[in-house]
């Protein structure tokens, strides 16, 4: 697959001296889906503002299918479309109307066609004349992504669609990215919910600090995420992990009160079930079990402490 | 050029003109057809002529401009607020617009509608006062010339202004006495030699009186000072529009 966004060292300072991208470059290949997690405040939403063109780069460049969006912005911006955090619509406007608007502003000419295969992707059909203000949160959203859709986009990015939304909706909304996917559209989107990025993408990159951690195959990522760890508390303390129980999976709390069992979610076999009979048969008694998993937050850490390494 | 987008544009403002029809449209013809009945009829008819206009038949060219004024400051500056205050102006940012075209866009809107307002008051003032235009194409020049400078100057207003009261605090203490202290209801000659030299710094006299020239073809200042007027006006808020969207200031991160 050929890349189709090509961001290279892209600086954002913005005045008071905040650095809100620290030189982020990044290749987007035609057709995937790129979800780009991180928590509040990353630079997440920086990046998709400055390849749009909502923010101008302090330095680097963006290339989008090829031309820049700074010299060559048209043509750049024709091939995007931009579904914003905020549900920001005009409230006493006509679903169709304003989709109609976004696709003139692209510079298309009016198509009721084409306009009517969009509104009936996103389930709006319906909705077409109702006023923006008589629809639910979700059916907005729809309507942000039909605006954006309008022109006929190549590339289209989401910032966090799903924030906020119930899982309902969620489902509802990854099967509308996936139905984009399907007719070509390349697809990169902004979430700090892992779950969603396992559902959805294709590969993942992770940004913090304003800057990108790594970009990698959803698999590979979520095989190094999706790690869990099993807590078995003991009603005494032991200096060293019986000999039969011992493993690369298992490791003594540092009070020695707990043995902390870690594993796969994903497996076929977590080894809990063994693992516990085992803890009976050496003789040990449990006082409490207690499961984990890695927040978002710790895997940054971690992420950000390998980087380092 | 993006004409697709200039119509688009166009076309968006315009609806929302027509969709507030009754705020957009009858509002400023009840107003000036009271004026009309206060002015004209009321206080006019112990009033002789002006300059050897009745003082109805007068006030009409001025009338005319009051309104068209605050109609394309308050039609430029909203249209361009509005985005920016319930945050639909990422749009206009990521589309592959230039800053001509959103200008040409909200400008040409608002300055249409103010247009069709002017007309409709014009239409007005002959059911109220007898009078004829002796230079119509002269007229309607200064018409257009007066919407479209004041529409800019309404943009640059909705640009700068981060909330509503800024967005009205122009028109209401800067712009409404300037109008109204402009000779829109009556005649610089009329004021003392002393208050004539301060009026000369108030930039709408020279519009009302080239206005008043292509009506009834006497004037305060000559035309050709109006016209320069007017065309300086014009620049000077092209200049301050091209600055603002070089530099981003109000609009780009």
């Amino acid at each position: 697959m050929s890349d189709i966004v090509r961001i290279t060292d892209l600086q954002k300072s913005y005045k008071g001296g905040f650095q809100a991208l620290k030189g982020v470059s990044l290749n987007i290949r035609e057709g995937e889906i790129l979800a780009l997690l991180g928590p509040n405040g990353a630079g997440k939403t920086t990046l998709i503002s400055t390849v749009c063109g909502i923010t101008t780069p302090t330095s680097g460049s963006v290339s989008v299918g090829g031309h820049d969006i700074i010299t060559d912005y048209r043509a750049a911006r024709q091939m995007i479309g931009l579904v914003p955090q905020e549900i920001n619509l005009e409230p006493f406007e006509r679903v169709i109307n304003t989709v109609r608007f976004s696709r003139g502003l692209f510079g298309k000419p009016s198509d009721d066609k084409a306009i009517e295969k969009v509104l009936r992707q996103l389930s709006l059909w319906d909705k077409k004349d109702s006023q923006i203000r008589e629809l639910s949160g979700g059916m907005k959203r729809r309507v942000l992504i039909a605006k954006a859709l309008a022109h006929d986009p190549r590339v289209l990015f989401l910032d966090e669609p799903t924030a906020g939304v119930d899982v309902e909706l969620r489902k509802d909304m990854w099967e509308v990215v996936a139905g984009l996917k399907a007719d070509g559209v390349t697809i990169i989107l902004t979430t700090h919910y892992i779950e969603e990025a396992e559902a959805i993408a294709d590969r993942v990159g992770v940004i913090a600090s304003g800057e990108l951690m790594l970009v990698e195959d959803k698999d590979t990522l979520m095989a190094r995420m999706g790690q869990k760890e099993l807590e078995v508390q003991l009603t005494e303390k032991i200096s060293e992990i019986p000999e039969s129980l011992r493993s690369d999976a298992l490791r003594l709390s540092e009070d020695g009160g707990a043995l902390i069992y870690t594993y796969d979610t994903k497996s076929e076999r977590t080894g809990i079930t063994s693992l516990l009979s085992k803890v009976a048969a050496a003789g040990l008694v449990l006082r409490d079990v207690v499961t984990r998993q890695s927040s978002l937050e710790e895997i940054f850490v971690t992420l950000v402490k390998e980087d380092a390494a | 050029m993006n004409w697709m987008a200039v119509l688009s544009i166009f076309r968006f403002e315009m609806a929302r003109f027509f969709r507030t029809i009754a705020q957009s449209f009858l509002a400023p013809v009840i107003s000036t057809s009271l004026y009309f009945v206060v002015f004209g009829a009321a206080i006019g008819s112990r009033i002789q002529e002006v300059e050897g206009v009745s003082y109805a038949a007068f006030i009409v060219p001025g009338l005319i401009m009051l309104t068209v004024i605050t109609q394309a400051i308050s039609n430029a500056s909203f249209g361009i607020y509005f985005p920016k205050f319930i945050g639909t102006f990422f749009e206009l940012l990521s589309a592959p617009i230039s800053f001509i075209e959103i200008v040409i866009g909200y400008v040409g809107a608002a300055a249409i509608k103010a247009l069709i307002i002017g007309a409709i008051i014009l239409c007005t003032a002959f059911f109220f006062v007898d009078f004829t235009i002796e230079h119509p194409i002269a007229m309607v020049a200064f018409l257009v010339l007066t919407t479209i400078s004041f529409a800019l100057f309404g943009f640059i207003l909705g640009i700068w202004a981060g909330n509503f009261e800024q967005l009205q605090i122009v028109p209401l203490l800067i712009v409404t006495p300037l109008v109204f202290l402009g000779g829109s209801f009556y005649s610089i000659n009329m004021l003392p030699p002393v208050w004539q030299t301060i009026s000369m710094f108030n930039p709408v006299v020279y519009l009302i009186s080239g206005f008043r020239w292509a009506f009834f073809g006497t004037a305060d200042v000559p035309i050709l000072t109006s016209l320069l007027a007017i065309g300086l006006f014009t620049a000077a808020c092209l200049g301050v529009i091209w600055w603002i969207f070089r530099t981003g200031w109000r609009i780009r991160q």
